[in-house]
Formats: C-alpha cells, structure tokens, sequence
C-alpha cells in the first residue's frame, strides 16, 4: 500500500509540477523514490509534525499541492489543531497521508495505533477522509484527493496488503462506494485495510449458505449516503466494519445516517476495535481477533444474527 | 527520609550491567524481527549508569512515593528499558523472552503497564513536558525526589520539548535532569542533515538550563555527574551525552540502517561475541 502511494505519487508529480511532499522524517525504504526524482519538491521536516503541517497550509496558501507523509496518529493526531485551523478552515490543499493506521503496528503498542483519528477527522470543515481498502483504491484515493484539491486524509496500512481490485479495470468515483458483492439481506460496509478480513468472511458464509454482500467504502467523508440508504433498505442486517474505535469513526457515520431512515430498515451493528483495551499487546491478527473483526469472528456475528432472525420469525 | 534504598545500598557494576542489556536487546529484537537495536545500545551505558548507581529506586517497591521518577520519551528503544529493569529486579529476566508477545505485557514501546516504567512513551516529543510536570509536583509537594528524563536528538525537532524547557528554565527546576541520547542519527538520515542542532548547548543555555556535555559512553563520567547534582542551584539541568548508535557492536555503530534492521543468525553470534570480548 505504501509503495502504492508513492508510485502514484511519483506519476502525479510528474504530470503535476505544483505537488509538493513532506515527511516527518519517516519513509525509509518508501520515499526515496520521490526524493531522488524530485529533490526540490521534497522535504524532510524533521520529527516536528505540527510545524509540517503548518507549513504544509502555508504552502498550500501559496498555490502549491502538499502531501504530508508520517506514520499513524503522528500526521494527524499529533498537529490535529494546526489540521484544523490552518488547514481544514482554510480549506488548503493538503492531503494527509497515515501509514500503518488501524493496528497495523500491532504489538508496538497503544502509543503506534491509529484507532481514533477518522472520530475528529471526518467532522472538519472541508476535509475528505479516504481509507483505502487495498493499493488500488490507494492509488485512485490518493488521485482523486489531489484533483479535488482542498484538505483530505488519506488513511494506509502499513505494506503487504493484498490488491483486492483488477488494477486495469477499476474506476472510482470520488465518494463512492465500491460494490464487491451486491448487497444481500447480509451486506457488510467496509472501509480500510480491514477489507481482506470482511470478503474472507463472506467467503465463509457462502460456505454456509449465506450470501454476504460486500461494499468497501474508501470514502468515510464524504460518505456515500445513497450506497448506505439502499443497503439499509435492501437489507435485514448491515454490518459494519473498521479497523478504529466502533464510535464516531465510519460506523458512527453510518448509523446517523441509519437512525434517520423510516422503517422498516436494516439492523445495524458496528464493529471494529472495543474502547478500553488499550494495554492489550499483540499484533494486527491477533489485535483483529480480540476485536471480532478477523473474518472467522465477523462470520459467527452473522451466523449468530441469523438463527437469531430465523427463531424470531418461528414464533411469529 | 528517604523511603527508597539509598543509592549505596543497591550499587552494581555498571559494565556489566550494561554488557546485560546490550545481550538481552540483542536476544530480543533478534527473536522478533524487532527495530530499533542501534537507539537501544546508544543509550544502554546511561542506562547502566542510571539504574545502576544513581536513582534512588527500589525494584521491590517500584511505586513508592519518593521514589525518583524516570521517562524514557524515546520509547521505540522500549527493549533497552525492559531489559534495564528486568536485570534491576524490577520484573523476572525470563519476562524479556516473551517481548511483544501475543497477551503478554512488554508492548514494542515501553509501556507503563510494567514496573519500574513510569510513562508510556512512543510518540516522540512528550516526555519532556510530563517529565516537567513530576519536577513540579516534587516542589509543590515539597519532596526530594527527582526526575530524570531520557531523549533522543532527533526528539528535540519537536516544538513540545522546547516548550517544556521554557517553562523547565523560567521556573529553575533543579530537580529535573535530562540526559540526551546525542547519537546523531535519527530516522531518515543525520541530524546535522535533516535540522540542525547545534550549537545544541547554547540553545539549553539559552533557556536556562545548566548543560555538561559527556562522552555516554564512559561511566565514570556519567556517574561522576550524576552524583553531584544538580549540575547548578536553581536550574533545570541537561546531559548531553555523546553517543554512537549501535555502540558496541561494530557492524551496527553509526549506521542508519540499523535503526530499522534485526540480527540474522550469524550477526547475532558475532555481535554475542563481540560484547563478551569486549570484557
Ligand atoms: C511523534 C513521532 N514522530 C515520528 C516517530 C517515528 N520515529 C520513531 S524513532 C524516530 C527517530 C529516531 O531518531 P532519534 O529520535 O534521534 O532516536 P534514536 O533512535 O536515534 O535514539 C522516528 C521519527 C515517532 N515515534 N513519534
């Protein structure tokens, strides 16, 4: 995913001479393909991430295009005032770019997981938020963030995800959801790395008999409302799925779109990382597992959820 | 009086001490493909120092009121802290094998949910201003304790660190030492490359605070000074300790790279024997 982001970050820069990219001093064996390509255009600020992205708005005032590059809470958490002010109500075209977001760092600790940024990030003022559910929705998030323009976050895991798409013939639209299972009367809403983990599961239901629908939803600002409405409409349960805290980030989105819509609607369940277990170590597939969020646990929800269904309408 | 053991109750030989670290680092990131060998053997000898002469600590009573509080705010160089305090008592040594394990309790970066660690540090650039706030909770509480914290070069990139200092030097807390890990790499390349420091010790001067520079890695100086503070009545004082990343083994000293790299079979016998040489 990282090398995804930097390929199509080095092409972008080529057709684009305004695209400007600065690391906190991370991207070892990632970056330096756009360093030694574009020497003028990149800069290693040092460990100081509230002044880069201070300057990244500043730059960005100036007409330039900057991409911010750091790992997890670092780009974002840590200078979530200087995103705010300076860039989001500014409006400055700066896309933020998190590696290794969700649990990725694992057993690195609390201190390297990016569970809670998408809860501050997704209700500022201009900003998109993009999690990407494999290198080619990074690569099309990350295009799409700079043709837009204006302040975007881009959340990436940390390398080795699988590509889940056909690379030749994927296209995107900005804010769109992606159908990879058409919605069922079980339809799965995911968004970010977690995606392997949610087709895997539905892989395991088939198995059973039970068709899962799939929708990988890069986009958790703008969410793609219509995609949610007609899921929730469509289906007896949704299900979503993240690999974040299970309140306010793209479960939180969901559900206030959900609680509005008239009966008779789909049962939502949110899941992703439980507040609260912060001192759990462990890496990302055990972290997932803990959570329920492995596809073998989100499996069992829905089979659970079924019978569930199954012996209420037994006795009506 | 003091609750915690006198500093001469518990004195060990610290080049042994930190011939001990270095192995069980060594032992460690080997085990689990971990990061960061060359940040834990910059600092272990100030370590061995620390924990083995100067702190009024005491491993069987790790949360004792007056005891003298330690941050590590370089926190990926957590292995380096647990196996201090793993060959202090602190915890059992057989705690090291099970280093970023599945349920078990030693996270990748040092965590306070072990004994003997004080703050959960792993973001860079914090430690100072909590280090800050126990100097001030010692006066307000009028107790002898002191507090001691540990930075990276790099780290001082961060505008949070020159904050504290401010508020460090304005106040004169004497009771506060930093130490810096002056190895000068960081991640992405040298510091005198990515943003420069120097002059580093005017810079602390200049924020009030009293400055010794040492070599880091010789124990008698660092435990000279560390005996006779503060370095200056009234200020806020500083260490910064001349370091060589990797230090002590020599495929791994002053090389970026091992920052990121882990022993592979061979280079952990031979880095195993070049510490046992070295005696
Ligand atoms: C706020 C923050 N930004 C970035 C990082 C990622 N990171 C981990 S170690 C490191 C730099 C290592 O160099 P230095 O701080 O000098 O420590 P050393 O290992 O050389 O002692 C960086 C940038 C981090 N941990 N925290």
């Amino acid at each position: 995913m990282r090398n995804a982001f930097v390929d199509e970050l080095c092409r972008i820069a080529r057709e684009r001479k305004d695209v400007v990219l600065l690391t906190g001093d991370l991207g070892f064996s990632v970056l330096e393909k756009f360093a030694e390509e574009f020497p003028e255009r990149y800069f290693n600020v040092g460990i100081a991430e509230q002044n880069m992205a201070g300057m990244a708005a500043g730059l960005a005032l100036s007409g330039l295009t900057v991409v911010t590059y750091s790992i997890a809470n670092f780009a974002i958490v840590r200078c979530l005032e200087q995103v705010r002010n300076d860039i989001c109500y500014h409006g400055g075209a700066v896309i933020v770019v998190s590696v290794g977001t969700g649990v990725a760092y694992g057993s690195q600790g609390y201190t390297h997981h990016g569970i809670e940024d998408m809860a501050f990030t997704r209700v500022l003022p201009n900003m998109a938020v993009i999690a990407p559910g494999d290198p080619v929705e990074t690569r099309h998030g990350l295009r799409a963030l700079v043709e837009r323009g204006g302040p975007g976050s881009l959340r990436l895991g940390r390398g080795g995800e699988p590509v889940l798409h056909d690379p030749e013939t994927f296209r995107w639209t900005f804010g769109k959801a992606v159908p990879l299972i058409a919605p069922q009367s079980v339809t799965f809403l995911s968004t970010g790395v977690i995606l392997g983990e949610v087709l895997a599961a539905a892989d395991l239901l088939q198995r059973q008999g039970i068709a899962a629908g799939v929708l990988s939803m890069p986009s958790v600002e703008p969410l793609d409302v219509e995609a949610v409405i007609a899921a929730a409409r469509h289906a007896r349960l949704l299900i979503t799925v993240e690999e974040h805290v299970r309140e306010g980030g793209f479960g939180g989105a969901v559900a206030e779109i959900v609680a509005g819509l008239p009966a008779p609607r789909a049962r939502l369940i949110r899941t992703g990382i439980a507040r609260n277990t912060a001192k759990i170590v462990g890496d990302q597939a055990f972290l997932r597992r803990t959570n329920g969020i492995d596809a073998a646990s989100l499996a069992a929800l829905v089979e659970g959820e079924m019978a569930a269904f199954v012996a209420v309408e037994n006795n009506t | 009086m003091n609750s915690c053991a006198s500093p001469s109750d518990n004195r060990v030989d610290t080049a042994d001490l930190a011939r001990r670290i270095r192995k069980d680092v060594l032992r460690m990131v080997h085990r689990t493909r971990a990061s960061h060998v060359g940040s834990c053997f910059s600092m272990a000898d100030m370590m061995a120092v620390l924990y083995g002469r100067c702190l009024r600590i005491d491993p069987l009573h790790p949360d004792a009121a007056d005891r003298d509080r330690v941050v590590v705010s370089k926190g990926h160089a957590a292995a380096a802290v647990y196996a201090t305090l793993a060959n202090r008592g602190f915890f059992p040594l057989e705690w090291l094998d099970h280093y970023t394990e599945n349920g078990g309790l030693l996270a990748g970066h040092a965590s306070h949910n072990v004994p003997g660690i004080e703050l959960s540090t792993g973001s860079l650039g914090h430690g100072l201003s909590v280090g800050t706030g126990m100097a001030l909770a010692a006066r307000v509480q009028q107790s002898e304790r002191r507090t001691f914290v540990v930075l990276s070069d790099g780290e001082c990139d961060e505008g949070s660190i020159w904050e504290a200092a401010l508020f460090a030097g304005h106040h004169g807390l004497d009771n506060l030492t930093v130490l810096v890990d002056y190895n000068k790499i960081q991640s992405f390349g040298r510091v005198a490359d990515i943003l420069r420091l120097e002059p580093f010790a005017d810079k602390w001067r200049s924020f009030g605070w009293a400055v010794r520079e040492v070599d880091g890695h010789d124990h008698a100086a660092l435990a000279e000074t560390l005996e006779s503070l503060p370095l200056s009545a009234g200020q806020p004082g500083v260490l910064l300790c001349h370091t060589v990343k990797g230090k002590g083994v020599s495929f791994m000293e002053d090389q970026m790279v091992w920052h990121y790299k882990s022993p592979n079979d061979e280079q952990l016998a031979q880095a195993l024997r070049e510490l046992e040489n070295a005696r």
